[in-house]
C-alpha cells in the first residue's frame, strides 16, 4: 500500500463528509488525514484526503467518489507538483528553566514558533510540508513528547512547473 | 403569494412528475402526507400489506413501464421494512423514488420513538438520498430525486422527510436542476473510441456481444439488433440483458455464465473480441476470472465509468448512453458475415443444447416452455422469485421484447417476484402476467396476495414446487455430501405444507395443484381465463437440478452438463 493525496471539491453540505469517508471505510481504507474547509466559493468545500490504499483499488475509489451527486471534482495530487501544507502543535516537556531555553535555542534555528509557555512544557507551532513537520519532531523528540495534534494536509496544484 | 405545506408541495411535484402509482404502508409520521395523497385522484395509492411489498412493487412497474417507481413508508420499522428493496433496486440500477417519514426534525439524534437514521442506513445502498430538514428545500429536493433517479445510470433515492416538514408551510418556488453542480451523466460517448470499436469489429474473426441490463435501461434494444444483424455477431445477454435481443433470433445465444448456455459460454471462451453493453463482467458471468475469455479484446460501453475496468481489463472503453453510442456505431459499420466462427458456435448448440429429460414426469422446464408455447403471441411479462425457479424461467422461456423479465439479479432477493409482479401488471395492465416462483421464495411476501385480491390484480403464481430451498440444496448435492442442511421446506416427501391451494382461498384467489405433466396445459389455460390473482401449485421433481451449471470459481468452460 502507498500513500495518496486526494482533493476532492464537494458541495458545502450536511452528510457530504460520511459520505466520502464511507467509501473509503467500506473498502477498509484508513484515511491517514482529512482536511476540510470552505472554498472562495461558500456553497463549495475542499477536501484534502491523504490515503494509504492499494492503487488499483484506489482507482475504484476515485470513480466511486466522482459519482457522487455531492462531490463536484476529485484531483489526485500525488504525482506532479502540488504544495502541501501542514500546521502542528506539539507539546514538549520542561520540567526546568535549563531545559527551557534549549528547546527555546533549538526552535529558534527553526522557523516554528514557541506558543505556549508552561510551568513544565512548551508548545511549539510549526507549519510546512512533511519535510518541514517531520524535521521539527525530530528534533524536539529527545526532550520528550507530551501531545501531538496535526490539521491534516492541505494541498493545491502547483502552477510553475 | 400564498403559502402551502410541504406534502402539498410533495404532490405539486409528484404531478409533475407525472408519477400515477404510488406503493405503500401508513404510519403515525406519514399521516400529513397520507392524508393530503388521499383526495388526489390523478394518483393511485397501492396499500401493500408490508413495505417489502410496496418497494418491490415499486420496482417492478418501474421495470415493466420504464419510468420511476415510487413508494411511501413510515419513520422505523415501516422505513428499515424497505432496506431490502432499496438494495434490490439500486444492485439493478432501476430508478425509484422512496419516501419515508422521519420523527419531528427537532427530535432527530434523540433515539425518538421510531426514529432511525434512514440516511445513514441507506446511503451506500441509495443513488443519492436526502434528509429534508427545512420545508423551503422540499421542491428542489424531489425535482433532484427523480432526475438522479432516472438519468445516467438509473438507481434509487430516498427522501427522508420530517412530520413538521410535511404540515410546515412555504411559497411555492419553482425548482431548477441547475443547483446539482456535482452531477453530469455523461451522455454521447467519444466519437474517437466508438470508431476503434467499428474497426476491431472489422478486423475480428470471432466477435461476441455481451449485452446487460443497460441494453433495457435505456431503450437500446433496436440498435443492438441492427448493430448484431449487419455485422452478424451472436449475441449472448446477462440475466439483466435478457430480453434486450430476441431470443428467437438465430444470432442469439441467450444468457451466459454460471447457468448460462454451453454455446454461449464455449463462445466467449473462443472469441477475440467481446463488445460489452452495459454489463459488468459479474463473477456469476465470468467464472474464474484469470481464465474468462483468454484471447480477446475487450470493447466496454457503460454509463458508469466505476464499471470499466472493474473486473476485467478494458481494451476499448467508452463512457456514455449506449441507445446514443450504438446509433453512432451503427453509422460506422459494414455489412459482414462470419461462415466460419458461426460454423464453430452451430457445432456447440447441436452437441450441447439445452436440454432436460423429457419424460412423463413433472419437470419444471417442462411447465416453463408451456407457459412460453401457450402465450407467446402475447404480451407477457415474466417476473421470478430467486433460486431454480429463477434459473428455470431465464433458461426456458424465450424471451424476444425488452421489459418482459422483471427478475431480482444484482441482489438476488426472495420475495422479490410476487410484489414486483403486481407493481408490472400495474403498469402494464394489458400484459398477461406470471411469477414464476419457489416454494420457499412465495412465503417471503405471499400476504401480498389480499392486494391482488381486493385490487382484482390478475397476477398468475407459478410455483415450482420442489419442497425444498432447491437451489441451495442443488450445491449441497454437488458439493456437500447430500447433507441438506436447513433446506427442507415442504416437509418429508409427501406432506403438504403449507397447502398453497388452500392458503390462495383463504384471500379469495383460486388455487390449482397439479402433479401430472398431462395437466400442466389445462392448468395454465384455466389460470389465463381468471379474473383476479391464481396461484398453480406444480408438484415437480423434488431433486431436479438446473444445468449447465459452472461450479463457483471454476473457469466458464468447465461446465457440469447433469444427467440429462
Ligand atoms: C432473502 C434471501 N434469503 C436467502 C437467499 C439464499 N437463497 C438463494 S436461492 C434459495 C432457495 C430458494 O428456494 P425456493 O424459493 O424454493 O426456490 P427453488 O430453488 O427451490 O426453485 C435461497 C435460500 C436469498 N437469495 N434471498
Ligand atoms: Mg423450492
Amino acid at each position: 500500500m502507498s500513500k495518496f493525496v486526494l482533493s476532492v471539491l464537494v458541495e458545502n453540505k450536511f452528510g457530504v463528509l460520511a459520505r466520502v469517508a464511507g467509501l473509503f471505510s467500506a473498502r477498509g481504507f484508513n484515511i491517514t488525514s482529512l482536511a476540510v474547509g470552505e472554498t472562495e466559493d461558500p456553497d463549495t468545500s475542499r477536501m484534502t484526503i491523504v490515503v494509504a490504499a492499494d492503487e488499483k483499488i484506489l482507482e475504484q475509489v476515485k470513480k466511486q467518489l466522482n459519482k457522487l451527486i455531492d462531490v463536484i471534482s476529485v484531483q489526485d495530487l500525488t504525482e506532479g507538483e502540488h504544495i502541501g501544507r501542514e500546521l502542528i502543535l506539539i507539546k514538549v516537556k520542561a520540567p526546568d528553566t535549563k531545559v527551557r531555553e534549549k528547546i527555546v535555542k533549538v526552535v529558534d534555528t527553526t522557523g516554528a514558533e514557541i506558543v505556549d509557555v508552561g510551568k513544565k512544557s512548551l508548545t511549539v507551532e510549526e507549519s510546512g510540508d512533511d519535510h518541514v513537520i517531520k524535521a521539527l519532531v525530530e528534533l524536539v523528540r529527545p526532550y520528550g513528547i507530551l501531545e501531538i495534534v496535526r490539521t491534516g494536509k492541505i494541498a493545491l496544484r502547483s502552477d510553475s512547473e | 403569494m400564498t403559502k402551502i405545506t410541504g406534502a402539498e408541495i410533495l404532490i405539486k411535484m409528484l404531478l409533475e412528475e407525472k408519477v400515477k402509482h404510488i406503493f405503500g404502508y401508513p404510519g403515525g409520521v406519514i399521516i400529513p402526507l397520507a392524508d393530503k395523497l388521499y383526495s388526489v385522484e390523478e394518483i393511485k395509492f397501492h396499500l401493500t400489506r408490508h413495505e417489502q411489498g410496496a418497494i418491490h412493487a415499486a420496482d417492478g412497474y418501474a421495470r415493466a413501464t420504464g419510468e420511476v417507481g415510487v413508494c411511501i413508508a413510515t419513520s422505523g420499522p415501516g422505513a428499515t421494512n424497505l432496506v431490502t428493496g432499496i438494495a434490490t433496486a439500486h444492485l439493478d440500477s432501476i430508478p425509484l423514488v422512496a419516501i419515508t417519514g422521519q420523527v419531528n426534525s427537532s427530535l432527530i439524534g434523540n433515539d425518538a420513538f421510531q426514529e432511525v437514521d434512514m440516511v445513514g442506513i441507506t446511503r451506500p445502498i441509495t443513488k443519492h438520498n436526502y434528509l429534508v430538514k427545512d420545508v423551503k428545500d422540499l421542491a428542489q429536493v424531489v425535482k433532484e430525486a427523480f432526475h438522479i433517479a432516472r438519468t445516467g445510470r438509473p438507481g434509487p433515492v430516498l427522501i427522508d422527510l420530517p412530520v413538521d416538514v410535511q404540515v410546515n408551510t412555504t411559497e411555492f418556488k419553482e425548482p431548477s436542476l441547475r443547483k446539482l453542480k456535482g452531477y453530469n451523466p455523461t451522455c454521447t460517448g467519444h466519437s474517437g473510441q466508438i470508431k476503434k470499436i467499428a474497426k476491431a469489429i472489422e478486423k475480428s474473426k470471432r466477435p461476441i456481444i455481451y449485452a446487460g441490463g443497460v441494453i433495457i435501461l435505456s431503450g437500446a434494444d433496436k440498435e443492438l439488433t441492427r448493430l448484431a444483424r449487419k455485422t452478424d455477431i451472436p449475441v449472448t445477454t446477462t440475466l439483466m440483458g435478457l430480453g434486450a435481443f430476441p431470443e428467437d433470433d438465430p444470432l442469439s445465444l441467450g444468457m451466459l455464465g454460471m447457468h448460462g448456455t454451453a454455446y454461449a459460454n464455449h463462445a466467449i471462451q473462443s472469441s477475440d473480441l467481446i463488445i460489452a453493453i452495459g454489463a459488468r463482467f459479474d463473477d456469476r458471468v465470468t467464472g474464474r476470472i484469470d481464465e474468462f475469455a483468454p484471447n480477446a479484446k475487450v470493447a466496454h460501453i457503460d454509463v458508469d465509468p466505476s464499471s470499466i475496468s472493474k473486473n476485467v481489463q478494458v481494451d476499448i472503453p467508452v463512457i456514455g448512453d449506449a441507445k446514443a453510442i450504438l446509433k453512432e456505431l451503427n453509422t460506422m459499420i459494414t455489412k459482414k458475415e462470419r461462415e466460419e466462427w458461426h460454423k464453430m458456435i452451430s457445432e456447440w448448440k447441436k452437441e450441447l443444447p439445452l436440454k432436460y429429460k423429457d419424460d412423463d414426469k413433472l419437470r419444471p422446464q417442462y411447465i416453463i416452455e408451456t407457459i412460453h408455447d401457450m402465450t407467446k403471441d402475447k404480451e407477457v411479462i415474466i417476473a421470478t422469485e430467486v433460486g431454480q425457479n429463477q434459473m428455470w424461467a431465464a433458461q426456458h422461456y424465450t424471451y424476444t421484447k425488452p421489459r418482459t423479465l422483471v427478475s431480482s439479479g444484482g441482489l438476488g432477493t426472495m420475495g422479490y417476484g410476487f410484489p414486483a409482479a403486481i407493481g408490472a401488471k400495474i403498469g402494464k395492465p394489458e400484459a398477461i402476467v406470471f411469477d414464476i416462483a419457489g416454494d420457499g421464495s412465495i412465503q417471503m411476501n405471499i400476504q401480498e396476495m389480499a392486494v391482488a385480491v381486493l385490487e382484482k390484480i390478475p397476477v398468475i403464481i407459478v410455483i415450482l414446487n420442489n419442497g425444498y430451498l432447491g437451489m441451495v440444496r442443488q450445491w449441497q448435492e454437488l458439493f456437500y455430501d447430500k447433507r441438506y442442511a436447513w433446506t427442507v421446506v415442504g416437509g418429508e416427501k409427501g406432506t403438504v405444507c403449507p397447502d398453497f391451494v388452500k392458503l390462495a382461498e383463504s384471500f379469495g384467489a383460486k388455487g390449482i395443484r397439479i402433479e401430472k405433466k398431462e395437466d400442466v396445459k389445462k392448468s395454465i389455460k384455466e389460470a389465463l381465463k381468471a379474473k383476479g390473482p391464481v396461484i398453480l401449485d406444480f408438484v415437480i421433481e423434488r431433486e431436479e437440478n438446473v444445468f449447465p451449471m459452472v461450479p463457483a470459481g471454476k473457469s466458464i468452460s468447465e461446465m457440469l452438463h447433469g444427467l440429462a
